[in-house]
């Protein structure tokens, strides 16, 4: 027992070491971050003096660019485990050792959810109200309890599978399935769950009609299997690029086509929302209309909806053609569909839904400086917490990190990282 | 993959050393960098007492608890505002349940009940927090789409148009209540839909799903002249609130559950508001509701059945 504790302390300690260590890009990059992470957490330091007047929202438009965030993240933790689905049920074994990349993906994204909804509280001092026993958690009544369980046990779920795999190839043993399978089998499900109850979030609203639509739902599950996969796509070509870890072509390209059928998917549902918005001409349709053609000469969203657009046409074009099996064409498809994506879902669905308000009136939402800095302060803190995963566990799933060479010259950063002779034959 | 042993590094002595001064460096400032961007946070001021960080959900206090509550409170608004307030918890009155009737053949669209309840129920001046919106709208229609919010009250009423005020509408059936992660917000056994401000956590769902645009927010710490400051307050009504959380109109829970008409009624100059117990079958709403062909619940349809009626004389 005490052997085992002492095991898992080097492990961890090892690991937070290798965490500050490597080359001179490794520094600036993680140095960047942290400024960016900095100033974020400045102005969120204003924020919480000065209260949620230091952003663009108001009665009229009562949640902004954080919860729009918040939600285009949960699509990206859901389809992380996209790449779980082809391993463990169609035994694709290209993806196999990826796996956990996307599971590392959405720990990040959930830690980054987690700051978007913390930093939309006007009163985060009461958090402790959320917690079941001691608060007052509304559950089963309230969606946002559900959110609030769904992603807990998602972070819970997804830390432990990432933790004991990588444990285990630390001690270079074979993984105990019951210690993880059943992991991995609920984590699949959970993930259509965080995804669909933040979709009902919104869906249980009756007083906002561009909300109350059962196609909500099927929409966020289709346009977070495209973003999500695609920026797995982009990261692991980051991975390969940079730390030599082996990763063939062909697993990028068996999840080119997750992407490819979700677009698809994701552009015929638009198409079928669009079309009721507009064709039936009903009062209920006002907030479609500010969002697509703008309403008695407010068009904020206009461009950006259009640029979402056609972002994602031009995207599904380059999926579906041939040329998308050559990467540059495939990286190019995913950055236009992450871009539109990321706009569709995020500003283009929370904001619209408060304009106009239920009794009418039209106020337009700008983001202000402030928010904006949180925001780009979130982001740059999440992909610090991603690339630290990444650089712990590549040199594990190496072999760069073991039990067997516990004790002996640590890495110190600045060698090569490319795999040493004999490495992975696989 | 088999387990491998990296070759050993010939890192020397002097660049370990460099190396840890440098990383010593780096330690040392990013700690400055981490309290210079927390810097702001020293104006923080009365953002909250461990009392408040710390008291139970409104439905656990017990009666001792309560007074210290209401203790705490009082001493918070004194230091404030340097005027001892009295802050009460009024509960529900058994066989009341409160509703109200507007005449929307009266109004005239003045909006005096508007500020005589930002007067009556403590709201902040700067930025100033309205419960009520009225609307001018077209002859002939109830669509809210179609209302004006910023007419001139000046030039009331004016020929082709209605006037519809907007408050929360003390539904049957809330949206709000539901929505809410926390409970800070329910309805009482007399109708009204109230908030703890002390429980709120501020995550503005409620105000997302109100169908009437009734609830607010304290996007920042509320401000009131200490002159205009109401001291007759209770605790799920008018007491002053803090920055981050939300309000809206709870029919002067401070004045109805002492017997008194909302403050807006009082003030309104012709008569168009009518409140009261509609268990009561000799009260002047069960009168309007049971007599009037026609009354209106807004946005019927959304099913959350309102206990604000709107009705015409003829
Ligand atoms: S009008 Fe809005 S705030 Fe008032 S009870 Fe109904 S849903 Fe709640
Ligand atoms: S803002 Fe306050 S009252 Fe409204 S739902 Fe959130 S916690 Fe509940």
């Amino acid at each position: 027992m005490i052997i085992a504790a002492r095991n898992y302390l080097v492990f961890l300690q090892r690991c937070a070491r290798i965490a500050f260590v490597g080359d001179w890009r490794y520094y600036a990059w993680m140095g960047a971050l942290t400024v960016i992470s900095l100033l974020g957490l400045n102005a969120y330091a204003k924020q919480l003096v000065h209260g949620l007047i230091v952003t663009g929202m108001s009665d009229e438009v009562s949640w902004g660019v954080y919860i729009a965030n918040f939600t285009f993240l949960v699509g990206v933790a859901a389809a992380a485990v996209m790449m779980v689905i082809p391993v463990y049920i169609y035994d694709n074994e290209e993806l196999h050792d990826l796996v956990i990349f996307g599971e590392l993906l959405a720990v990040a994204a959930i830690i980054m959810c987690l700051a978007f909804v913390t930093v939309d509280l006007g009163r985060p001092d009461r958090f402790w109200h959320l917690i079941p026993g001691v608060g007052q958690l509304n559950f089963p009544r309230s969606m946002l309890s559900w959110d609030v369980i769904v992603l807990n046990g998602y972070l819970l779920l997804n830390v432990h599978i990432c933790g004991y795999l990588l444990y285990c190839r630390y001690q270079n043993r074979k993984p105990g399935k019951w210690f993880y399978i059943p992991f991995v089998f609920t984590a699949i499900i959970w993930a259509v769950s965080i995804h669909t109850v933040t979709a009902f979030l919104y869906v249980g609203l009756g007083g906002r009609p561009f909300w109350n639509a059962s196609i909500v739902g099927p929409r966020f599950l289709a346009s977070a299997f495209t973003a999500g996969p695609a920026i797995i796509i982009l990261a692991l070509q980051i991975i390969r690029h940079f730390t030599h870890y082996r990763i063939t072509d062909k697993a990028l390209l068996t999840l080119r086509s997750i992407v490819q059928v979700s677009m698809i998917i994701n552009v015929f549902l638009l198409v079928c929302e669009v079309f009721k918005e507009f064709y039936s001409g009903t009062t209920h349709g006002v907030s479609a209309r500010y969002l697509f053609v703008g309403l008695h000469g407010y068009h904020a969203l206009v461009p950006w909806i259009w640029t979402a657009i056609t972002f994602n046409l031009i995207a599904m074009v380059i999926l579906v053609m041939p040329v998308s099996r050559s990467l540059r064409w495939l990286d190019v498809a995913c950055v236009l569909s992450i871009v539109g994506i990321w706009i569709e879902k995020g500003m283009g669905l929370v904001i619209p839904g408060f304009i106009p308000t239920p009794l009418g009136a039209i106020v337009e939402y700008v983001p202000s400086l402030n928010e904006t800095l949180v925001c780009l302060g979130i982001w740059a803190f999440g992909l610090l917490c991603y690339t630290l995963f990444l650089r712990m566990s590549v040199p594990i799933l190496q072999g760069r990190i073991a039990q067997s060479n516990e004790g002996q010259p640590e890495i110190q950063g600045d060698e090569p990282e490319a795999p040493v002779s004999g490495a992975s034959p696989h | 993959m088999p387990t491998l042993t990296p070759p050993p590094d010939q890192t020397s002595d002097a660049a370990f050393s460099r190396r840890s001064f440098l990383r010593g460096c780096a330690a040392f400032g990013g700690l400055t960098a981490l309290a210079a961007s927390l810097a702001p946070l020293r104006e923080m001021g009365d953002y909250t007492s461990t009392e408040q960080f710390l008291q139970k959900y409104y439905k656990e206090l017990t009666p001792d608890d309560m007074a210290k509550v209401i203790a705490r409170i009082e001493g918070e608004v004194q230091k404030e505002y340097g005027i001892r307030p009295h802050v009460r918890d009024l509960k529900p009155m058994d066989g009341v349940e409160f509703v109200y009737c507007l005449n929307l053949t009266r109004c005239i669209g003045c909006r005096k009940c508007v500020h005589a309840c930002v007067a009556e129920n403590n709201q902040s001046r700067n930025p100033e927090i309205q419960y009520i919106r009225v609307l001018k709208m077209p002859h002939g229609s109830m669509d809210v789409e179609k209302g004006d919010h910023t007419y001139d009250a000046k030039q009331v009423p004016e020929k082709g148009f209605f006037y519809m005020p907007v408050q929360c509408q003390q539904c049957h059936n809330p949206p709000c209540v539901k929505v809410c992660p926390v409970n800070a917000t329910w309805q009482e056994k007399d109708g009204i839909t109230v908030i703890d401000y002390d429980w709120c956590i501020g995550c503005r769902y409620c105000e997302a799903a109100c169908p009437y645009w009734a609830r607010r927010f304290n996007f920042t710490k509320p401000e009131i002249p200490k002159e205009r400051l109401n001291p007759n307050m209770s605790y799920l009504g008018n007491r002053p609130r803090k920055q981050g959380v939300m309000e809206k109109c709870h029919f002067c829970i401070q004045r109805t559950r002492a017997g008194r008409y909302p403050a807006c009624l009082e003030v309104c100059p012709v008569g168009a508001r009518k409140f009261g117990n509609i268990l009561d079958p000799e009260s002047e709403v069960s009168y309007i509701l049971r007599e009037k062909r026609v009354f209106i619940q807004l946005k019927e349809e959304m099913g959350t059945s309102p206990r604000f009626f709107y009705y015409f004389d003829k």
